[in-house]
């Protein structure tokens, strides 16, 4: 209301020029609607080895993380909601319906507020986000550039690290992108759990980045969590359920490099994408009446390069390797359940893409997967398309 | 504890690293277009930075960390809009933490909204493309409606920046006069483009078309937004092969493949059209540029 009256005295203050004030009515007003846009996939999937069989010896995984089901299946499709609430606020929801007959239903993926800028660079978001832990943890599972999340990702977060909780994150004011941030959360998503009196988890990120001259651009990451009170996360060991509890500290590293000619990406562009989490726990694990002390060092990383040479086709590779080094006090019991392990597992992808526009995806890839005993070859032919409103996709 | 003081080294930084406060108005703009203009009607009362580049399609911007880190300091944001970037700059709004130049905003301006759209589809349906709902974005090739945009840009650097009103008023008399005299006599130049036929890649020559009285008979884009195929440009090179236009026109970021294609099976002129001024361009250096590129090949 102010703003029209304030152009309309403008626009009479200002001498003759009066087409313009005939002109200013703001055309989109449909920008009060709330954009909704919907993700819709699917996909096939072939391995050798029963999926009910796979584990990551040496890491207390999220029992969530696995491959999915075999054969054909829906995907996970999702519903997002968004608008600018008033001036200060813009709010998010995204709910996901799991195509799993067995995990049917609705799940809320994100319901957040965020502030449009507090003044000094300042924003708060709150309620349920993805953590800005990590570079790929902040997108969503349908903008990856690959069918399934890199091994570290499984391994530590159960593919995603979700936060229920505040983040505030500064974007200083210097020539270079430089961004500070601290989440708190309640730490009970994986691999915090338990419930807590206040805070369960926290975490802090700084990101910087930049272009090198029109063609190219990159991003840096530094990021530490953590968690002081995890009650009884359950993981699942060679025999029977782990239950963890004790201190877990996250800390890790991100890199991105993308090139494009002239910095126009739309007819060819590269982009190399590196990221590194290094996980110390300390406390003890309980696995039926058995109990010992725990020490657990884990380190995984990935690296993947990416090359869209016209507007429809993108060829991906990624190689995925992870290390454990877990100690105890009783350590048959961490023997018998896989815990302390020589595995170092690792895998090879290979991914081609065609888009047939902006909105629609095609996607088939190939992994050779040694993160198990047995080596696995795994196939996956999925398809990925957005319809209703027009997303934004982060850097 | 380590982390603790690498915090407060960061946080010290922070607070020594803001600057000192400028008189000028920052604006950020999203094509070069807007950037020209601005600087035409800011002149040393404004400070100017673009977003993109005359090389890069506007459409497909990645929001990247050196783009959130200008928009973060601008007091004016200065783009197209009617979706034009939709792709990036909503993205890049939320993470600017700038609340000057959101939406609804004194700081927010949109070159679309200030004129009337030509271009608005009946239907909008994805199966014909990435079709604006809005209307056709590409204004930028109707002098006439940049002059409506330099009025409302002058309006709204007065409401930003009152106590400049003389220099933005007497700006906008001088830019307007000059511009005018330039429209007309780029009109008597053009006189002998009235009527030619192009081929373009994109919808986006709608605006430069009906000013100069050109005549678009096909795309070669099957639809807005989806590259050119061989099914389609078989279907283009029919039906002009008879009837050849004048010239093929796309713009200076498209890729030359399709036009290219055409050209060899028909024999016609290709225009790469610069969709933008260059960085430090003017509008008009930039104006008499395009416009050459057109007579230098009508016969």
């Amino acid at each position: 209301m102010n703003r029209s009256l304030l152009s309309a005295a403008t626009c009479a203050l200002l001498l003759g020029v009066s087409p313009l004030c005939a002109q200013t009515t703001l055309q989109n007003k449909n920008s009060l609607n709330p954009a909704i846009s919907l993700i819709l996939n699917g996909r096939y999937f072939h391995n050798d080895v029963s999926t009910d069989a796979y584990r990551l010896d040496g890491f207390l995984a999220n029992p969530d993380a696995g491959l999915g089901s075999q054969g054909l299946s829906l995907g996970e499709s999702e519903l997002t909601m968004s608008a600018n609430v008033d001036p200060r606020f813009f709010a998010q929801t995204t709910l996901s319906f799991d195509g799993d007959p067995e995990a049917a239903g609705a799940g809320v993926e994100e319901a957040f507020v965020q502030t449009l800028g507090l003044g000094s660079g300042l924003n708060v978001k709150m309620g349920r986000f993805f953590s800005a832990m990590g570079y790929l943890n902040e997108q969503h599972a349908h903008a990856w550039d690959f069918s399934d999340a890199p091994l570290v990702y499984r391994a530590l977060f159960g593919n995603q690290l979700q936060v229920d909780g505040l983040q505030v994150s500064a974007l200083l004011p210097t020539d270079r992108f430089m961004q500070l941030g601290v989440e708190a959360s309640s730490g009970s998503h994986f691999p915090a759990s338990g419930v807590n009196n206040g805070v369960g988890a926290w975490s802090l990120f700084y990101n910087i980045g930049d272009d090198w001259g029109l063609s190219h651009s990159w991003q840096l990451g530094l990021n530490y969590w953590q968690a002081d009170s995890v009650m009884d996360r359950q993981s699942v060991g060679l025999q029977s359920d782990l239950l963890f509890s004790g201190k877990s500290r996250i800390g890790s590293l991100d890199f991105v490099y993308k090139w494009a000619p002239n910095g126009n990406p739309i007819n060819q562009n590269f982009k190399l994408q590196f990221e590194y989490f290094d996980r110390h726990e300390e406390g003890n694990l309980q696995v039926m009446q058995a109990a010992s002390d725990y020490r657990g060092e884990q380190r995984g990383w990935y690296l993947e390069g990416l090359y869209q040479w016209n507007p429809q086709w993108t060829v991906g590779v990624r190689y995925d390797r992870l290390s454990s080094d877990n100690r105890g006090s009783n350590g048959a019991l961490l023997a018998r359940e896989a815990i302390v392990s020589q595995q170092q597992p690792q895998r090879y992808s290979l991914m081609l893409s065609w888009a047939g526009s902006e909105f629609s995806h095609i996607r088939m890839q190939y992994n050779r997967d040694d993160s198990y005993q047995q080596g696995d070859n795994q196939l996956f032919l999925h398809y990925i398309v957005s319809v209703g409103s027009h997303g934004a996709h982060q850097y | 504890m380590k982390y603790q003081s690498s915090l407060s080294v960061v946080l010290l930084g922070f607070f020594l690293s803001v600057p000192l406060a400028t008189a000028e108005v920052r604006v950020f703009a999203c094509e070069p277009e807007w950037g020209a203009l601005s600087r035409e009607l800011g002149g040393s009362e404004v400070t100017v930075v673009n977003a993109t580049v005359a090389e890069q399609d506007p459409h497909h911007i990645q929001a990247r960390p050196s783009l959130i880190a200008k928009i973060r300091r601008a007091d004016l944001l200065v783009c197209t809009g009617a979706e034009l970037e939709v792709g990036w700059l909503p993205l890049l709004l939320r993470k600017s933490a700038n609340g000057a130049i959101q939406p609804g905003q004194v700081g927010h301006f949109m070159a679309a909204e200030q004129v009337e759209l030509l271009g608005k589809p009946a239907l909008i349906d994805r199966q014909l493309g990435d079709v604006h709902a809005a209307g056709n974005p590409h204004i930028q090739f109707d002098p006439h409606r940049l002059e409506q945009v330099a009025r409302a840009l002058t309006a709204r650097l007065i409401e930003i920046d009152a106590s400049h009103k003389a220099e933005y008023t007497a700006r906008l008399q001088h830019f307007l006069s000059s511009w005018q005299k330039a429209v007309s006599a780029w009109e008597s130049r053009a006189e002998l483009l009235r009527g030619k036929t192009m081929v373009v890649q994109h919808k986006s020559w709608v605006y430069l078309s009906s000013w100069l009285g050109l005549k678009v008979v096909a795309a070669l884009e099957p639809k807005p937004g989806i590259p050119p195929s061989g099914a389609h440009l078989a279907k283009v090179l029919s039906l002009v092969k008879k009837d050849k236009p004048d010239f093929i026109v796309h713009a200076g970021y498209q890729s030359e493949q399709a036009s290219r294609w055409l050209a060899a099976k028909i024999d016609r002129p290709i225009l790469s059209v610069p969709f933008s001024p260059a960085e430090d361009e003017s509008l008009m250096a930039w104006y008499e540029r395009v416009l050459g590129l057109f007579l230098a090949v009508a016969k």
